[in-house]
């Protein structure tokens, strides 16, 4: 190809460069957290830190681990992915499958998914509804509203519609039921396109927040994420709000450091599985046969 | 071939391909012969009655003067007064106002730099190094910004990383999330990167279906990289630069909920405060229900014409299907 010419290959060295450039911007953010977390206070005030600790140490950590709402929090976003996720797997996936076929009626019952992409209650019905249902302060008020998803069932729909149909019909020749189909054809059949939804499901719980503030009266049951939105958000905020000189005597940067660190360390885990699996997720969906 | 194609791209193809199929068979038959199907469905629908069906008919405490313990049968019915005080209060209007302006910048942004960025990303050719910056890019999307918001405060601060970095250069501390003027800005940008990584996937998976002999009878036409991006690469975007751009129509009233919470105080909310914001505070803060309800009802009323006109849109000019 004719990329040899002059103009190009500046072009081309000003472009590495640039990418090079954003694509550090998108990290840096992360390690400088990481730097405060492990460096002394007295570096952290006089702005010593940038990307690498200073004045090494793990207190902030231990004193993070000390803190019993914290471990309790984490307690709780630990079971609300965990929970929360199989429910959705179950909800969309049975669905998914029954939807991917045609049947009378199929239609208006993808009408009543899909209208709940377009229009919404709101705010404050569905926090009436979660009372009334006696959900308040229990992890249901956490797993139960979100469940379902339609463009995750819509997801779903198109991985079991790229299954060939002659492995069903095989199969029914041979007396397997629809169940037995579903469950020994269609799921193992589509289990990278489920593993990526339903490691989007979890990242969307373990980072959700704001169920959590708006559903646990005592913040005892706050999940992680709303734990660390009032302790770390909303005090610097509320800081700045009063008196911005106020925020310099606020000289727990490394705890605030280290809780954000640990809160966001399992999306960092889990991210190169997720992103394996999702440019592919987000193409695959839709493959057909 | 096992070519991938991105979603819509496919979608683009099946509603061509798709006809309406008209079913005939009675209902005792199809039921006797498809029960488990139905049997399947019923979770999901349980869920979507309860949990989405059941809210949307709560919104008629937007005609209420809603109180918690009277409940909703025993509110006293207002009429359109909640509307009504929507125009009224400068600080609705202002919301309003406000999501508009944040939410209209935010979706060009995010429509034009993850083009750009897919081109010039789609120049490199190296490809471990071309691996290497999409997984850093795409990371962002994926923290929360509760995170971001955490990161944020801390080196957008007084005393914060890029203050002193600034003051390197002799510029005086600048408030960034304190001051009016800069709060939007700080926003979009901060969206911005966010989300613009993960904005390119789609465009980056049209450019590697590309077939290169087009790029082949272009250079032997005489065409340069440029002449070959303007008159190859881009005609061949366009279609999903339409869908992704009509279908952002939709979100004209959101202007993201979840970053405004977490980077906004009370100094800033003259230019920060969003419809959404503001339904929080003045329902679950100030113990008006109704009057945050209609406020919601009023924005999910306007987003849901947005919604349809928008597809109706993406499939005229595209011949896109949500399904």
């Amino acid at each position: 190809m004719s990329h040899k010419s002059k103009g190009y290959r500046v072009f081309s060295f000003f472009n590495h460069i640039f990418l090079i450039a954003i694509a550090l911007t998108c990290l840096l953010p992360l390690l400088h957290l990481l730097a405060q977390s492990f460096s002394s206070k007295g570096a952290i005030n006089g702005n010593l830190v940038s990307f690498w600790p200073v004045g090494f140490n793990v207190d902030a950590y231990i004193k993070t681990f000390e803190n019993s709402n914290f471990v309790r929090s984490m307690g709780i976003s630990v079971v609300r992915t965990i929970l929360g996720t199989f429910i959705s797997m179950f909800v969309i996936t049975t669905a998914g499958y029954a939807l991917s076929k045609d049947f009378r009626g199929r239609n208006g019952l993808m009408w009543i998914f899909i209208v709940t992409m377009l229009f919404s209650g709101g705010l404050i019905p569905s926090y009436i509804l979660v009372s009334s249902l006696g959900l308040k302060d229990t992890i249901w008020a956490l797993v139960l509203p979100g469940a379902f998803g339609a463009y995750n069932l819509i997801l779903i729909m198109n991985f079991f519609r790229t299954i060939p149909k002659a492995l069903e019909e095989a199969a029914l020749i041979d007396g397997a039921s629809f169940f037995k189909i579903f469950w020994k054809i269609y799921l193992p059949l589509s289990l990278p396109g489920l593993a990526t939804i339903g490691l989007f499901i979890m990242v969307g719980h373990w980072n959700s927040w704001f169920d959590g503030i708006l559903y646990m009266s005592s913040t005892e049951n706050y999940p992680l994420a709303s734990f660390l939105q009032t302790v770390v958000v909303q005090s610097s905020s509320q800081n700045m709000a009063l008196d911005p000189t106020a925020a310099k005597a606020m000289s727990e940067k490394s705890i605030k450091a280290a809780q954000i660190f640990i809160g966001t360390l399992p999306i960092i885990i889990v991210y190169p599985f997720l992103q394996k699996y999702f440019v592919k997720g987000i193409v695959l969906g839709s493959v057909k046969e | 071939m096992n070519q991938v194609t991105p979603t819509e791209v496919n979608q683009l193809e099946n509603s061509k391909i798709r006809k309406k199929k008209t079913y005939r068979t009675p209902w005792r038959t199809e039921l006797k012969k498809n029960w488990p199907l139905y049997v399947l469905c019923i979770p999901a629908l349980v869920f979507v009655l309860v949990f989405s069906y059941a809210p949307m008919g709560g919104v008629i405490i937007a005609f209420q003067d809603y109180k918690p313990w009277l409940g909703i049968l025993g509110s006293e019915w207002i009429g359109l007064d909640n509307f009504r005080r929507i125009f009224e209060y400068q600080e609705s209007i202002q919301a309003i106002y406000n999501t508009v302006i944040i939410a209209v910048i935010k979706i060009l942004v995010g429509i034009i730099v993850p083009i750009i960025m897919a081109l010039l990303l789609n120049e490199v050719r190296h490809m471990g190094l071309k691996k290497g910056i999409q997984t850093l890019v795409y990371l962002p999307h994926f923290l929360s910004w509760v995170t971001v918001a955490g990161i944020m405060l801390n080196i957008l601060s007084l005393d914060g990383g890029i203050n002193h970095f600034l003051a390197n250069f002799g510029i005086e501390p600048i408030f960034f999330l304190g001051d009016p003027d800069l709060f939007r800005p700080t926003v979009i940008i901060s969206d911005l990167w966010k989300n613009f990584g993960f904005g390119m996937i789609v465009y980056l998976a049209v450019l590697a279906g590309i077939d290169p002999t087009y790029y082949e009878a272009a250079e032997i036409d005489g065409a340069n990289r440029w002449q070959q991006t303007i008159h190859v690469t881009i005609p061949t975007m366009l279609p999903m630069i339409i869908v992704i751009a009509t279908l952002s129509l939709g979100d004209i009233l959101n202007a993201g909920f979840d970053q405004i919470f977490n980077l906004y105080n009370p100094l800033v909310y003259s230019t920060g405060d969003i419809i959404d914001t503001y339904v929080y505070r003045s329902s679950l803060l100030n113990g008006q229900y109704g009057f945050g309800t209609a406020v919601g009802l009023f924005k999910s009323g306007i987003s849901l014409v947005l919604i349809i006109i928008s597809y109706r849109l993406a499939y005229k000019f595209a011949g896109y299907r949500i399904f």
